[in-house]
């Protein structure tokens, strides 16, 4: 199993779940995070000030899925979060060593 | 027959009223109107709503999100105090007759409201009516202050300076123009506040940011505002409240509060459209925040010229505003390095500052104002309108110099460096604006 985590531009959030979706990835974890990258922050202004705002808003996406998923789902994360603009974020995959559904007890694939 | 002696008992109580009238003036004057009073009431509860909520929802968005309870807090707890010590003394120091010293200060006569009971009258209006109706604005007024020394004050410097700023700036500013003091007497112009309320409290602002100094990171590393849909609410309470503050000035329900209500409106709307525009030009964006904050400036610069312009006036006067208090807000902050954070000088003293000198001009006939006063020229009136702005503004600056020293000797004026890191809301008050858990 793997796991793959993806910090993405948040406009794209729904174009990457029904990404997922229609490869047959059913769940992911969506947290509203801060960072930075490349893009190293922007500017706002207010009252004529500007202000740097270091920290941008991101999304970060993690899904856990088979092996033979893994590839499909890059791709489809990858293709759906894509602008080619800067700051459009990473995708990080890593071994996942165990799996267990919490209500059943199922483990491994069948818990994802 | 039964007629005729009914006539003549009414003939002979008209010719009786019409003596007494006769051989005291003052009375036609003197009788309560309820029109008058139902305006006034309804007015004092807008003016109220500026501050209770409207102002401090106006700053609460614009400070850092771990800062905005003690900015409501301000608001809040100086609303209180004001009230507290309006009654105490600062009413009577206002507004009552100051004997020898009339001139420059009111006397003690009506402190804790000595002798005034619900028969007094105040022109058409109860005393009482009148009391609450300006204690609204020695509410606002301090309140206005601050948005100079957010997110870095102590709480207990907040009441202290506010409680010494009510007794020794607002009350002389406010009996020098309204009380009967020497620039009423002078005849100075200033319908609704721009003198008594906005260079007051303008002024006092920018000398406490300084005596205070900078929030920690400033300019460069400051965070930006963190709420703007609660500033522009705040915003919206502010403008309707308005038109207490400006209207209600009339202290009658007449054509002086519904021309003055369509200047205060118009102003507001030409200001807030020139602030975007000029944003727009100059950022590529017209920002909420900017639009907002011209409506803000374009009120506090019609305040003193509302009830003696026209529309025409009031639109010059809102393009003026949001012309000059942008760029003031600008100067301020990046060549004098002031942290007036909130910019309560370049709107609140700058506009006031702007309208008072521009009704001068517009209350003139000819400009379609409502007439000056007879035997003033437009000359004539912008020499006593410099003299009102410059020495109540060195009342301010001195006066809030010296007492921003003394509560530095009793209280300090400022919290420690990790508690202003920490934000007021948890080092002052132990609260938390936003739980996100």
């Amino acid at each position: 199993m793997k796991m793959i985590v993806a910090v993405i531009q948040p406009h794209r959030q729904d174009d990457v779940r029904s990404a997922l979706n229609s490869i047959g990835v059913h769940g992911m974890t969506v947290t509203e995070v801060q960072g930075y990258g490349r893009q190293g922050g922007h500017k706002e202004i207010y009252r004529g000030a500007e202000y740097d705002v270091h920290f941008v808003p991101k999304t970060k996406i993690e899904i856990v899925v088979s092996d033979k998923l893994e590839t499909d789902a890059v791709e489809a994360i990858a293709t759906a979060s894509k602008t080619g603009k800067i700051g459009d974020g990473k995708i990080f995959v890593y071994d996942a060593s165990r799996a267990l559904r919490i209500r059943t007890g199922e483990e491994g694939e069948d818990a994802l | 027959m039964k007629i005729k002696s009914r006539s003549i008992w009414s003939w002979g109580l008209t010719s009786f009223l019409l003596f007494f009238i006769a051989i005291n003036p003052a009375h036609a004057e003197s009788k309560l109107s309820a029109g008058d009073t139902a305006w006034i009431l309804t007015s004092t509860a807008l003016v109220l709503f500026m501050t209770l909520p409207g102002l401090a929802l106006f700053y609460g968005g614009l400070v850092r999100s771990r800062n905005v309870l003690s900015v409501l807090m301000h608001c809040f707890a100086i609303a209180c105090l004001a009230s507290v010590a309006w009654l105490v003394v600062v009413y009577s120091l206002a507004f009552s007759d100051g004997g020898g010293l009339n001139s420059y200060i009111g006397g003690l006569s009506k402190a804790f409201l000595t002798g005034v009971t619900t028969e007094s009258l105040s022109g058409s209006i109860p005393e009482t009516v009148f009391f609450m109706f300006q204690m609204t604005f020695a509410i606002i007024t301090p309140a206005l202050i601050v948005g100079a020394f957010p997110e870095r004050i102590k709480f207990s410097a907040v009441l202290l300076f506010s409680m010494l700023w009510l007794v020794v700036v607002y009350a002389p500013a406010c009996h020098w123009v309204w009380g009967g003091g020497w620039l009423s007497d002078l005849g100075v112009m200033d319908f609704a506040g721009g003198i008594v309320v906005h260079v007051t409290a303008g002024v006092s602002a920018l000398v406490l940011a300084v005596v205070l100094g900078r929030r920690r990171g400033f300019p460069s590393d400051i965070r930006p505002p963190h709420n703007p849909g609660m500033t522009v609410a705040g915003a919206c309470m502010l403008w309707v409240g308005w038109f207490g503050f400006n209207a209600g000035s009339a202290l009658a329900a007449d054509g002086n509060a519904g021309m003055a209500m369509v200047v205060t409106h118009i102003s507001a709307a030409v200001a807030s459209l020139t602030w975007a525009f000029i944003e727009w030009i100059k950022f590529g964006k017209p920002s909420v925040v900017g639009i907002v904050t011209g409506t803000i400036a374009g009120l506090a610069s019609i305040t003193p010229a509302s009830g003696f312009v026209g529309p025409i006036g009031a639109v010059v006067i809102g393009v003026v505003a949001g012309v000059v208090c942008q760029w003031f807000a600008t100067w301020i902050r990046t060549t004098c390095k002031i942290d007036d954070s909130l910019d309560v000088f370049a709107v609140h003293g700058v506009g006031g500052i702007i309208g008072t000198l521009l009704v001068a001009v517009f209350a003139s006939e000819s400009f379609g104002g409502l007439g000056l006063a007879e035997g003033a020229t437009i000359g004539s009136q912008m020499l006593v309108q410099i003299t009102g702005i410059v020495t109540v503004a060195i009342l301010s600056g001195i006066a809030t110099w010296i007492i921003a020293k003394i509560v530095l000797g009793f209280t300090g004026l400022r919290v420690s460096e990790e508690e202003e890191i920490d934000g007021l809301d948890i080092s002052a008050h132990g609260e938390r604006g936003y739980d996100l858990s």
